[in-house]
């Protein structure tokens, strides 16, 4: 065998070669059959793509790096579910590209951080952590506030999304720009928003109904995360992986 | 520069000098984004133990300023080390000048450094794709896969065209990295941008599928990157410190291909109890317990090479980085193993006991090797008798090494202490402590941990300065230790 050897280690492309299959291999045996097991996400009801508004807001979450101090991943730990809520589940990641689990705990897991808070509670602690819990290491966020949503190219997002496989009917691309803004106004008409995003949360968010600002997309995103999911019509079996 | 005139075998050939100029330069880059690197960790441990220094502006929160530690850490400090050692090496170890010459090697260099620029700029403009270690957007990353594939080229046709009928063993590790890194990265950012003038783009993947992309992405940037890109140095650097040959041969090809083999599959420990089926986070368990062996096979053939040496220890300080480097290798590819078991992950994951690993690993093995590298080339490339100062490399040594066993240490108790507090209940059942109770204990272990950074950034301070004067010619008037010697200009 060590013989051999002597051929690979005098030959650049059958090094390169050897080296190309061998670490191939574990990815390929790991990764593919996440695309093809079926029952890898779970048999739930109630998942749909981000409405427009929440999908600026995980925009903003992604951008500001929210994901590098909160996970959005429970585990099926006793301490874990009493504290957050119901485990997480494969099926209420299914449209997030990307996937925001985390990877630290600096600040507490928001899998399930929709509804637990108001939406003044939440602009205040983003303006001024420090304000609502004194101990909070949480930067300020409050520039949020001042800085406005521009929903231009909101249907082009949908688009793209819809290439890497989020099913964005036509009608939803078509509505998008009015949907973004019918969100955060209190006095829209919310009935073609929720037909089409079942549970959004609406109405305004940081306090100023004139402004859409950045503030009331963040906070849009986060008062619907961990919601969509109907567990009470759920089967034990839909949740077997 | 029209090196290897003596002592080579083939005395009627005629050799093209090597291309030094750019290992010169990616070495000032190594030193410089070293230094970047260590202040960019220092100020965001120190966030997060006093918030105000977030200073209330978009620029300069921990979620912008944390991609630039890390990156500059791992790409900017890790990456141009790798880049310019492996120029070095391939050329010494193949007798061949680089494959494409100076021009291909200043390509090299200027547009890795123009990909760590583009990367940097934007994690502090909000520009990220979201992906730990791989938050560069759609058009940095094809910026870097061209500068990759020319790297290929560069070194691929550098060991093909050797005077060396054998390639030696730090070129397998170079080359595995190259190769690796290349499918890690085509792969794991796959993506679709919104618009080909804008900068926002959506991952191909989602949900579970993207999770394990990305941590077997993120893993073996840890292997391919981190691990075997800087064996090829121990490979190269440390026989070369200690004027003695591989340990073993035998030993080498063993934990080569096992390494290579192991590591890609390892992935699935960053995702254990996750919503990731449970064959596939066990299967990564395995593969990581597994890799225990042939990460010590490296460090016993590394430690081993010092056989009838061990006394250099002792007179050079920068053999010292490079053995230490081993040590704190063999330790943290000794935790890792027993972090990935389940049981202990659903203690360690999410808390500071991570954070405390990886930095005995990217301090201990990945900056230390670095540094002993750095000593070790820069009197070589600059034509100098010796360093400027040799008790300045011991301060280096003993101060970096305080920093990182304050760091480590207090990671380890604020992690296992705020692992505990999330999970302890009181004696009527209910959970005993509220999330922001675990913050707050967590303070004074924040505060160590960050003077720990400052230590290290310190003792790179003092290299900094003692290779600028090296560079410069000057020799410092001290009393070396009788016994040391610089090893012989390269060969």
């Amino acid at each position: 065998m060590f013989i051999k050897h002597t051929t690979i280690e005098r030959n650049t492309i059958l090094l390169g070669v050897l080296t190309l299959i061998t670490v191939a291999i574990g990815g390929l045996v790991e990764i593919v059959p996440l695309f093809t097991i079926e029952t890898t996400i779970e048999r739930v009801e109630g998942m749909r793509p981000y409405s427009p508004l929440e999908l600026t807001g995980r925009n903003i979450y992604i951008r500001e790096g929210c994901y590098l101090c909160h996970s959005q991943q429970i585990r099926p730990l006793r301490d874990e579910v009493e504290r957050y809520g119901h485990y997480s589940l494969a099926a209420e990641s299914m449209y997030d590209h990307p996937f925001q689990w985390g990877s630290k705990r600096t600040g507490p897991d928001l899998a399930r951080i929709g509804g637990k808070y108001s939406n003044e509670w939440h602009v205040a602690h983003m303006i001024d952590p420090r304000a609502v819990v004194p101990q909070s290491i949480m930067p300020s966020y409050a520039f949020l506030a001042q800085k406005p949503v521009d929903p231009a190219d909101i249907a082009q997002h949908l688009k793209a999304l819809r290439t890497v496989g989020v099913p964005y009917s036509d009608e939803m691309i078509a509505a998008a720009k009015a949907d973004i803004a019918a969100q955060a106004d209190p006095d829209a008409d919310t009935d073609g928003l929720l037909a089409r995003y079942p549970k959004a949360a609406v109405g305004d968010f940081d306090g100023n109904p004139a402004r859409l600002t950045e503030m009331d997309a963040l906070v849009a995103y986060l008062q619907m995360l961990g919601r969509l999911v109907d567990f009470d019509r759920t089967q034990p079996g839909g949740l077997r992986q | 520069m029209t090196a290897i005139a003596a002592n080579q075998p083939y005395a009627n050939r005629t050799f093209e000098p090597y291309v030094e100029e750019v290992v010169r330069a990616f070495m000032i880059a190594t030193i410089f984004w070293g230094v970047i690197a260590f202040t960019a960790g220092v100020y965001i441990a120190l966030q997060l133990a006093f918030p105000a220094l977030n200073l209330g502006l978009e620029w300069t929160t921990f979620g912008r300023l944390r991609p630039v530690h890390t990156s500059a850490a791992i790409f900017a400090f890790g990456g141009n080390a790798l880049l310019g050692s492996s120029i070095y090496v391939v050329q010494r170890t193949c007798r061949a000048r680089l494959f494409g010459g100076a021009p291909i090697g200043w390509f090299l260099f200027f547009g890795y450094q123009l990909f760590i620029l583009l990367a940097a700029s934007g994690y502090v403009l909000g520009v990220t794709q979201g992906k730990e270690y791989a938050e560069p957007e759609w058009y940095t990353d094809l910026w870097l896969t061209l500068v990759w594939v020319v790297y290929l080229i560069a070194f691929g046709g550098t060991l093909i065209r050797r005077e060396e009928p054998h390639i030696y063993v730090a070129n397998w590790f170079y080359l595995a990295f190259i190769i690796t890194v290349a499918m890690l990265h085509i792969v794991n950012n796959l993506s679709m941008p919104v618009s080909i003038v804008g900068t926002k783009s959506y991952s191909a993947f989602a949900g579970v599928q993207d999770a394990l992309t990305q941590w077997w992405y993120g893993h073996n940037a840890v292997g391919f990157f981190l691990t075997a890109g800087f064996l090829a140095m121990m490979y190269y650097f440390i026989p070369k410190q200690a004027d003695r040959p591989i340990y073993s041969y035998r030993l080498s090809i063993v934990h080569f291909w096992s390494l290579i083999f192991l590591y890609i599959w390892a992935g699935p420990h960053h995702l254990h109890y996750t919503a990731l089926p449970d064959w596939a986070a066990t299967l990564g368990m395995v593969f990581s317990i597994m890799l225990w062996m042939p990460s010590w096979g490296g460090m016993i053939n590394g430690l081993m090479t010092l056989s009838g040496a061990w006394d250099k220890l002792r007179t050079d300080p920068a053999l010292r980085f490079s053995v230490a480097a081993v040590a704190f290798y063999g330790m943290a590819t000794f935790e890792g193993p027993v972090m990935s078991i389940r049981q202990v992950n659903a203690l360690s994951h999410y808390t500071d006991w991570t954070i405390g690993h990886v930095h005995s690993g990217a301090l201990g093995w990945n900056a230390f090797i670095t540094f002993g590298m750095l000593y070790y080339i820069v009197p070589v490339l600059w034509k100098r008798e010796r360093l400027y100062s040799i008790r300045l490399v011991s301060l280096h040594f003993w101060i970096a090494t305080i920093g990182i066993l304050l760091y480590i240490t207090s990671m380890w108790v604020s992690g296992i202490m705020q692992g505990l507090m999330w999970r302890a209940y009181d004696h009527l059942g209910f959970l005993q402590y509220s999330f922001i109770e675990t913050v707050q204990a967590m303070q004074p272990f924040y505060v160590i941990r960050a003077l720990g950074g400052i230590f290290f950034l310190s003792g790179s301070l003092i290299m900094v300065y003692n290779l600028w004067r090296t560079m410069r010619g000057d020799l410092r008037n001290e009393d070396v230790l009788p016994r040391y010697t610089q090893p012989a200009v390269a060969a």
